[in-house]
């Protein structure tokens, strides 16, 4: 791996990272991985997130979803931990609150393979910069 | 495959269910079979909306119609205009109070969107253990423009025209910090991140290392190359160890790119960081006992000045921010000093994170603008309070904060309302009250913590709250007098002018606040010998109502203290000398028969 | 600079800048109560933590200052009797006393305590907080030399200032949080299981009676109503220039002859000066340097110098626990108080016809470390103990309190013969550089067999924390080092073990100025003024002494003609040297 040498090293490699780099970094077409996000911050995994992560790779291995399923950080909905996100590609991401082995199961099958919706859908509370800025 | 063509989503927050939001789901749910339209669109229940003022709250996909204060009574016309003709309801629509227009969708009403993630930006958008989801979203893009565009000066005043006030609670202006440390001309100097977050309920910090590591690695650079500091350490409690794990992960990455070391980006400038490790230890968010900690002194503070702006690690020049001070330092490089001070009050710029908790229904990490004000905070973005009770009091600021009521309500959130209010904006715990809490009894539960958390070295702090606190223990025990009420005021006062760090002059804040505000259940604890909330447990009494009690005796055989008797079938009564208060009884008793009185 | 112009009280002051409000307000007669604040100048001292707050003074903003760590700026208004600040500061001192033990009239500090007079000064006789609150307990613990009682501490951490930055010893340190903090040790362990080195600094200025010596005088009393026991006293120089003080005369005065008659007294069957033990330690190590430095110009390489002295317990003990790679750079002469011991218990107890166990030595000493050394199983002999008793200056004053003396009516008596006649050289051992002084009078005769043409040498003197000068022995220089207090021991040690000095000898003493600034002295209560008034009378004495070479002393030209024979060798190689242990910890 290379080494950033200037501002425009770093520049170049944000613009070969459009898009989604974990899916870029695993998969040979990106365009049609889904991603699946689970909030791993203490809270989260306090919950139970660590199971959830688990319960996705499990799943998506076993009905070869082509999906990828990778950790981030606090998305702040305490209430409703363990959450995830699920970004199919060409639609909006959605956050699921309260999710364990059954919703995993529930969200594969219905949301991911039938791109149906389900109970449990946390609606976006708040703001992004870009949101605020083009308000 | 059975893709729905609408959705209908139904916010099932604890606010919106309280009025009726379930049984709208049932309606809705009756009136598309009424009209056949189950296998075209589908209701779902969701989380909370953040918009509880106006719920229950309902919103229809794919064309993003959003409509406010739906009643049950309504889901026939949704489902016979909205679902069925495609034609929107318009009385629904949320009225612009501005415009007095409906709007329609809920992408031109991100204004019920009442936060704005700017410290959190990255929270939950990029893995925290890959450098380049971070690079992604533009990270270490404003180390960069600092190192090759900008001067220390520059830079500096960006930070100060921006407005920035440091996170950690006393609200000194960044900038100011900066230019102070900066022109100490002392070598080597030092970057000090306070990652020491110690207020009960609070974990703003915890989650930004936790989510976006980089940011604070990336703000810490930028901090050294304006101070002239090539040494950058982190100070973070040892019992946050996935906060730790992210950070060594992040300065390891940071590392192989090139992003932390010698000769960042080839601009000639030196910089790394190391974590310290501290033991969790209240005070030591104290910027001096910080120090002292780190150097493996005993964490105390000392007075001030020398600050360690002059006199700091090591004895040298030294800047302490806290964690989300450093988060918002990169994205107001990029995005300029005028975008974010933009953001807030006259006095009080940008965004604060709040953990928000206690009685309410949505307890949660939130990040809202200054000058939000507490009720939007507690009734929308909290969602209410919780089990429909009555909400009382917020405490805001930790241990060192004050307890605000329903006056208080309408204040803008920001450093000079909350002190001018008797709190403070401290590292941004929030904790909502509501009725069943005695006010009292919380005021001991916060002096039992600085006790606890005192340091011991000045006087007024080491013994006077102790002092305080057996004043407060001996008022909820039904002991106390008016004499006792005025020498607790006079005390906190002395406290709060003679204790030596910020720790020991805020430590009456929760009394004083509650002195003020709830002064008359102060004086029904002393004067009447009662607990309007039923918690302090030396003046409550359990009563059975001879006219209610069938005599089952489930209170007597569950009664830890045997404190029950009664014949099978009759009223049975309380022997107040063996009871303990522990409520059992209340909780067995299947009639209501038992009371606190 | 130009002066800073404030107004205190409404009474316009200027002072220079960084002046502390404490200060200004002193210029102006306006007397600002502190109580953990302690500053020795003169010789390096200061603890200004803020910590007791009790000297809180209105500035104007939102809350009170302390005056001893806060300076002045322009134009600054302070309140130093407002109501907002009296009744902040009585009810600091309220608290303070809430969490104190009111056992004042057992207390052993009771007429000494610092706490006590301010709050008696401030008029403070009632505490307004809950009945029976609560106070603060711990493990108590005593020590050959210090008894710690720390219910009584109140966090002002002079101790831990003198233990941990002037001794750099780090035997204490504030443990625990919140209303049960408390300067201790390590895991509350007894000191003797510590670091502590015994000097007593922590004794000297505890303001309460949190730090105490360890009071022997019963056991003086009960050895002097012993009709078996022949019970011998020595006192050390710098008793006599500080113990006038516990009755009300000046510091500084000297009470030379009052204090013999005062032993007499109280019923001391022969009382002895340890100056003149104090003679024979010079002859011993200038002895022992000169040899020294004859083998090293001979090319001896075993021979280690700098020769650094042995007389200050405190320093041995550091030395010991510190340093034991220099060991052998230590004096293998004993103290002058051991010395005393053995020669009186042999030499002196065949004289009188009596039996070694039947004499009992009791030693006057300005230190509490003494106590310490005192029980060292190296200085005894079959289970008895060279030196049986040590008592302090304190003690004393008590001791002759209890025996109804009228100290200042006391006639001036002379010690008796044969160990009560001393030289100058004996005397300025009080004082910091004062052995070093004492050890040039006489090797500068030893090496060159000439006297030297001046008696004092200026350059050991002073109060600076480490001096080095160079003296001329007839066209010889040699290099000596003087260190006062052990931070600079430490720094000297060092600086030794850098190589780059070519020093030939060294002198430690623990103690602020020496033993005048002895933890057994009277307390000074943080004026240093006192200090220097003994250190002043130190020298007077020797001025006005006839014999001011060790080697002049013709009491102890006798003895040794008598008794030891030659300094290093036979009896005086056997009675009055030592050895030293590796006591290294961790």
């Amino acid at each position: 791996m290379n080494k950033i040498k200037s501002l425009d090293d770093l520049r170049k490699m944000k613009q070969n990272m459009a898009g989604d780099l974990s899916i870029r970094e695993k998969s040979t077409n990106p365009e049609k991985m889904i991603q699946i996000r689970v909030a791993m911050a203490t809270c989260g995994i306090a919950a139970g997130a660590r199971g959830v992560m688990n319960a996705f790779v499990e799943k998506i291995e076993k009905d070869k979803i082509p999906a990828i399923v990778t950790q981030t950080g606090c998305m702040g909905f305490c209430y409703a931990e363990p959450t995830v996100e699920v970004r199919i590609p060409g639609k909006d991401p959605v956050v699921f609150g309260h999710v364990d082995a059954a919703k995993v199961e529930e969200i594969v099958d219905k949301y991911i393979v039938k791109g149906e919706l389900i109970d449990g859908i946390l609606p976006v509370s708040f703001q992004t910069i870009e949101e605020h800025e083009n308000k | 495959m059975a893709e729905y063509k609408n959705y209908i989503l139904v916010c099932g927050g604890t606010g919106c269910r309280a009025s009726r939001s379930s049984e709208l789901v049932e309606e809705l749910n009756k009136q598309l079979k009424i009209y056949q339209l189950e296998n075209d669109a589908k209701v779902l229940t969701t989380g909370c909306f953040g918009f509880c003022e106006k719920g229950p709250n309902v919103k229809i996909i794919p064309d993003n119609t959003f409509y406010t204060r739906v009643k049950p009574e309504d889901a026939e016309e949704i489902v016979k205009e909205h679902i069925l003709k495609g034609r929107k309801v318009q009385r629904l629509l949320y009225l612009d109070p501005d415009t007095n227009k409906h709007i329609s969708d809920d992408k031109h009403m991100e204004f019920y969107k009442k936060q704005v993630r700017i410290a959190l930006r990255n929270c939950g958008f990029i893995d925290p253990e890959n450098i380049k989801e971070s690079i992604e979203r533009d990270g270490y893009a404003a180390l960069g423009k600092v190192l090759t565009e900008l001067t220390p000066e520059q830079t500096i005043d960006i930070i100060l025209k921006s407005g920035l006030r440091g996170r950690g609670g006393a609200g000194f202006p960044t900038g100011k910090k900066w230019a102070i440390a900066s022109k100490s001309v002392a070598k080597p100097k030092y970057v000090i991140c306070n990652a020491d977050e110690g207020d009960p309920g609070a974990f703003m910090d915890r989650s930004i290392l936790e989510g976006d590591p980089h940011s604070v690695l990336e703000a810490m650079a930028i901090c050294g190359y304006c101070i002239g500091a090539e040494h950058g350490l982190i100070y973070v409690r040892a019992e946050y160890p996935l906060a730790i794990h992210r950070l060594q992960v992040a300065i390891k990455q940071a590392r192989e790119y090139g992003l932390l070391g010698n000769d960042i980006m080839g601009s000639g400038f030196n910089f790394d960081v190391e974590l310290r490790y501290g033991a969790g230890a209240f005070v030591c968010g104290e910027e001096t006992a910080l120090i002292h900690s780190m150097e493996g002194k005993r964490g105390e503070p000392t007075l001030k000045p020398p600050f360690p702006a002059v006199h700091g690690y090591l004895g040298q020049p030294s800047n302490v921010n806290n964690v989300e001070t450093f988060a918002n330092v990169p994205i107001i490089i990029l995005k300029g000093a005028d975008w974010f001070s933009s953001i807030g009050t006259a006095t009080s710029k940008g965004t604060k994170v709040f953990a928000l908790a206690g009685k309410i229904n949505n307890v949660g990490l939130i990040e809202v603008p200054m000058g939000t004000t507490l009720r939007e905070v507690i009734f929308d973005i909290g969602g209410g309070m919780k089990n429909g009770k009555k909400f009382k009091a917020v405490q805001t600021g930790g241990p060192s904060g004050g307890c605000l009521t329903e006056k208080h309500l309408d204040v803008p959130i920001d450093y000079d309302n909350l002190k001018a209010a008797g709190s403070i904006m401290g590292s941004g715990g929030m904790i909502v009250m509501d009725e069943d809490n005695c006010m009292v009894a919380v005021a001991k539960f916060y002096l039992e913590f600085i006790v606890g958390e005192s340091c011991g070295k000045c006087s007024p702090c080491r013994i006077g709250n102790m002092r305080m606190l057996e004043i407060l223990t001996k008022i909820c025990d039904g002991k106390g007098t008016m004499d006792d009420l005025y020498e607790l005021r006079d005390l906190a006062h002395v406290i709060k002018d003679t204790a030596l760090c910020g720790l020991g002059q805020t430590s009456p804040n929760p009394v004083l606040s509650t002195l003020d505000n709830f002064w008359d259940e102060y004086v029904a604890h002393v004067r009447d010998h009662k607990c309007p909330a039923g918690v302090c447990k030396n003046l409550m009494e359990y009563h059975i109502d001879p006219a209610i009690c069938v005599g089952c005796g489930a209170c007597q055989r569950n009664c830890p203290a045997d404190a029950i008797s009664g014949e099978k079938r009759a009223p049975h009564t309380i022997d107040q000398s063996k009871c303990i208060k522990c409520g059992t009884c209340r909780e067995k008793c299947k009639f209501g028969a038992i009371s606190i009185q | 600079m130009d002066l800073i112009k404030l107004t205190i009280d409404n009474v316009p002051v200027e002072v220079e800048p960084g002046t502390t409000i404490l200060k200004a307000a002193e210029k102006v007669g306006i007397k600002i109560p502190t109580l953990c604040y302690m500053e020795l100048p003169d010789v390096g001292v200061i603890n200004n933590p803020g910590a007791c707050r009790m000297c809180v003074v209105d500035i104007g903003g939102p809350r009170l200052f302390p005056a001893c760590a806060t300076t002045c700026t322009p134009n600054m208004v302070v309140k130093t009797n407002s109501p907002r600040v009296l009744n902040a500061r009585r009810t600091v001192m309220q608290l303070i006393l809430s969490d104190h033990p009111a056992d004042c009239l057992l207390c052993a500090k009771n007429d000494d305590c610092e706490l006590r007079k301010l709050a008696a000064e401030m008029g403070v006789h009632e505490l307004p907080f809950v009945e029976n609150c609560k106070q603060s307990h711990y493990k108590k613990s005593t020590s050959p030399s210090i008894n710690r009682d720390q219910d009584k501490c109140i966090m002002c951490r002079r101790c831990e200032t003198m233990c941990n930055e002037v001794e750099s010893v780090g035997a204490i340190g504030a443990i625990n949080r919140g209303f049960n903090a408390v300067v201790a040790t390590a895991f509350e362990r007894p000191l003797v299981d510590s670091n502590c080195v015994f000097c007593g600094q922590c004794v000297a200025v505890c303001p309460t009676g949190a730090l105490t010596e360890v009071n022997n005088n019963p056991e003086v009393l009960e050895a002097i109503a012993d009709p078996t026991k022949t019970v011998i006293v020595e006192t050390a120089p710098s008793i006599r220039a500080a113990l006038g003080e516990e009755f009300g005369l000046e510091p500084g005065t000297l009470v030379t002859g009052k204090m013999v008659a005062a032993l007499r007294r109280i019923g001391f069957d022969y009382v002895f000066d340890t100056d003149f033990a104090a003679d024979m330690t010079i002859m011993e190590e200038g002895s022992e340097l000169v040899d020294r430095l004859t083998r090293v110009a001979k090319g001896d390489k075993s021979v280690k110098l700098p020769l650094f002295t042995s007389c200050c317990p405190a320093w041995v003990n550091f030395c010991e626990n510190e340093y034991p790679e220099m060991l052998d750079n230590l004096s293998t002469a004993k103290s002058p108080m051991e010395m005393f011991g053995p020669v009186a218990k042999s030499m002196y107890a065949d004289k009188l016809g009596i039996k070694r166990e039947n004499l009992v030595v009791v030693s006057v000493m300005p230190c509490v470390a003494k106590k310490f050394e005192r029980q060292r199983p190296e200085f005894s002999k079959d289970g008895d103990s060279d030196v049986n008793i040590v008592i302090t200056t304190r003690e004393l004053a008590r001791l002759i309190k209890i025996n109804n003396i009228d100290f200042k009516s006391l006639p001036d008596e002379d010690f008796d013969a044969p160990m009560g006649e001393s030289t100058g050289g004996a005397v300025i051992f009080g004082n910091t550089g004062g052995v070093m002084e004492a050890a040039v009078r006489v090797a500068y005769e030893l090496v060159t067999g000439k006297k030297p043409e001046k008696v004092e040498f200026d350059e050991v003197r002073g109060f600076e924390g480490v001096r080095m000068a160079t003296i001329d022995f007839a066209g010889t220089p040699v290099n000596v080092a003087v260190a006062h207090e052990l931070r600079n021991a430490r720094k000297l040690v060092e600086m030794v073990k850098s190589g780059k000095y070519n020093l030939a000898a060294c002198e430690v003493m623990a103690c602020p100025g020496g033993c005048i600034g002895g933890a057994g002295q009277p307390f000074h209560h943080g004026d240093s003024n006192i200090l220097i008034a003994r250190h002043n009378a130190i020298y007077r004495e020797d001025e006005n002494k006839k014999c001011r070479r060790s080697n002049e002393n013709k009491q102890l030209a006798e003895v040794y003609k008598e008794f030891l024979g030659k300094p290093l060798a036979g009896r005086a190689h056997e009675l009055l040297h030592t050895r030293y242990f590796d006591r290294h910890r961790i």
